[in-house]
């Protein structure tokens, strides 16, 4: 059977990286291709890099990190943020990526999923949706440019036209959890996973090993997202799949 | 030499860095001539059965790899490129493949999800040099159609995911694989290690 996921996120800004608690307050936590090798190293199933760069320069950057990153690792790695066209997905699955991100793009202009689907194929188009409980609606309203905005639109519809338009999987970011270290948001990530039939990266909350227990036993997520946690060594990759491997999860 | 064949179908970069960081020279290209040459190949892919062949049979290289496989050097499919061995595909229509080695690629059909993602984990079905001195473990898969070789021999490593999945699959000189060796940890580079080993024995003949 397939096994569930641990995936690091690496928030890159003009070829650095950074993380934001709750998308603020940047910090710097060193070069992402040194990054990528120690945790492909770790047992990481994969990697994710958010380009957080509002530059044209900082972007031709990331191609490089991207280049780079590919020839040092040997797990597969998604790059997401500011990508808004087919070439700009071109560009990055030619310089090395396996996977492209698409958030705020997607929502602006929904074919971008199908377009890139139909070319790349669907295994390499990853939807992001960042998502808040909306207590008014009694569900999770669907927010764009980093969690700043709100769209009117709820998160479990979104979910389910992204697949429909050819997404190949979904990574899913509760606003609610996210820098929280609590855990991660199991009813949001167990509502969007029973909701779709691909594959969904649950991500905001992770505080410690026992939260990627919950998110894989009750959230029914088939990945596992964190990153300060990981980059400020709060635990390790190997802690968490542990702790995993002991309560029973099939993990690599 | 190991040629990475080149017909506009996916990422070649992360291939031929692997086969590179292997000890082994590796070049992306799609001249004839120089696929000919080589002591190995590769034959990637990502995408739809029907666009790489087509594109196969623009480039003209369709031929080519038929006479690379008839030539009895050592040739490895990754991923499409190892379904794009088979007689034919039943993705997005029915497509011809290559016919290098008998057997259909079928879509994944039950209430589970599509595609196949992630890492699962091999079982060595028959004896191959392509896992000598290996333990089966865990490589990264991602597709949604799987191949049904005819001839139960040529299946060499199966996963599971809802049914007995074929993972790796040889004849010969010719060789599959439908994971990402390139992107399979140590034993994913340990497997193309093992395929690198192949073409540098067989270069010695």
């Amino acid at each position: 059977m397939l096994a569930k996921r641990i995936i690091p996120c690496l928030d890159v800004k003009d070829g650095r990286v950074v993380k934001g608690v709750n998308f603020v307050n940047l910090r710097d936590a060193g070069d992402p291709v040194e990054l990528a090798a120690i945790y492909d190293k770790e047992g990481a199933d994969e990697l994710v890099f958010l380009d957080i760069s509002a530059s044209v320069e900082g972007r031709a950057t990331m191609i490089e990190v991207v280049r780079r990153t590919a020839g040092e690792i040997t797990i597969p790695f998604t790059v997401g943020g500011g990508i808004s066209s087919t070439d700009d997905m071109k560009r990055l699955l030619r310089a090395g990526a396996d996977k492209i991100g698409i958030n705020t793009a997607a929502i602006r202009n929904p074919d971008l999923i199908s377009d890139g689907s139909k070319t790349f194929g669907a295994q390499c188009i990853v939807v992001a949706i960042d998502a808040k409980y909306n207590a008014e609606w009694g569900e999770w309203e669907v927010y764009t440019h980093g969690g700043r905005n709100p769209t009117g639109i709820r998160a479990l519809e979104w979910a389910k036209d992204a697949e429909r338009r050819g997404a190949g999987e979904l990574l899913l970011t509760s606003m609610d959890a996210d820098g929280t270290k609590d855990g991660f948001d199991l009813p949001l990530t167990a509502a969007v996973s029973g909701s779709v039939g691909i594959p969904v990266i649950a991500s905001g909350g992770a505080g410690n090993a026992a939260h990627f227990v919950d998110v894989f036993s009750q959230g029914k997520a088939d990945a596992g997202l964190a990153a300060s946690i990981f980059h400020y060594k709060e635990v390790s990759v190997r802690e968490v799949k542990d702790a995993l491997r002991a309560q029973g999860v099939n993990v690599r | 030499m190991i040629a990475i064949i080149d017909y506009g179908m996916g990422n070649l970069h992360s291939v031929s860095k692997a086969v590179e960081r292997l000890g082994a020279e590796a070049v992306v290209t799609s001249s004839p001539a120089e696929i000919l040459a080589a002591d190995g190949a590769i034959l990637p892919g990502v995408g739809a059965f029907g666009d790489a062949m087509a594109n196969l049979r623009e480039t003209g290289l369709e031929s080519v790899v038929k006479e690379y496989a008839a030539s009895g050097k050592p040739l490895l499919g990754i991923c499409l490129g190892m379904q794009l061995l088979f007689d034919e595909s039943e993705e997005h229509g029915q497509h011809a493949g290559l016919s290098l080695l008998p057997g259909k690629v079928v879509r994944f059909q039950g209430d589970y999800k599509v595609p196949h993602m992630g890492w699962n984990e091999l079982s060595f079905t028959h004896d191959s040099p392509i896992f000598q001195e290996l333990a089966p473990g865990h490589v990264y898969f991602v597709h949604s159609y799987h191949a049904l070789p005819q001839r139960k021999e040529d299946l060499l490593a199966t996963t599971d995911y809802y049914q007995p999945v074929t993972a790796i699959v040889g004849r010969g000189s010719v060789y599959g694989m439908q994971f990402h060796p390139e992107k399979s940890g140590e034993l994913g580079m340990a497997l193309l290690g093992n395929f690198v080993k192949l073409v540098e024995s067989k270069a010695k003949d």
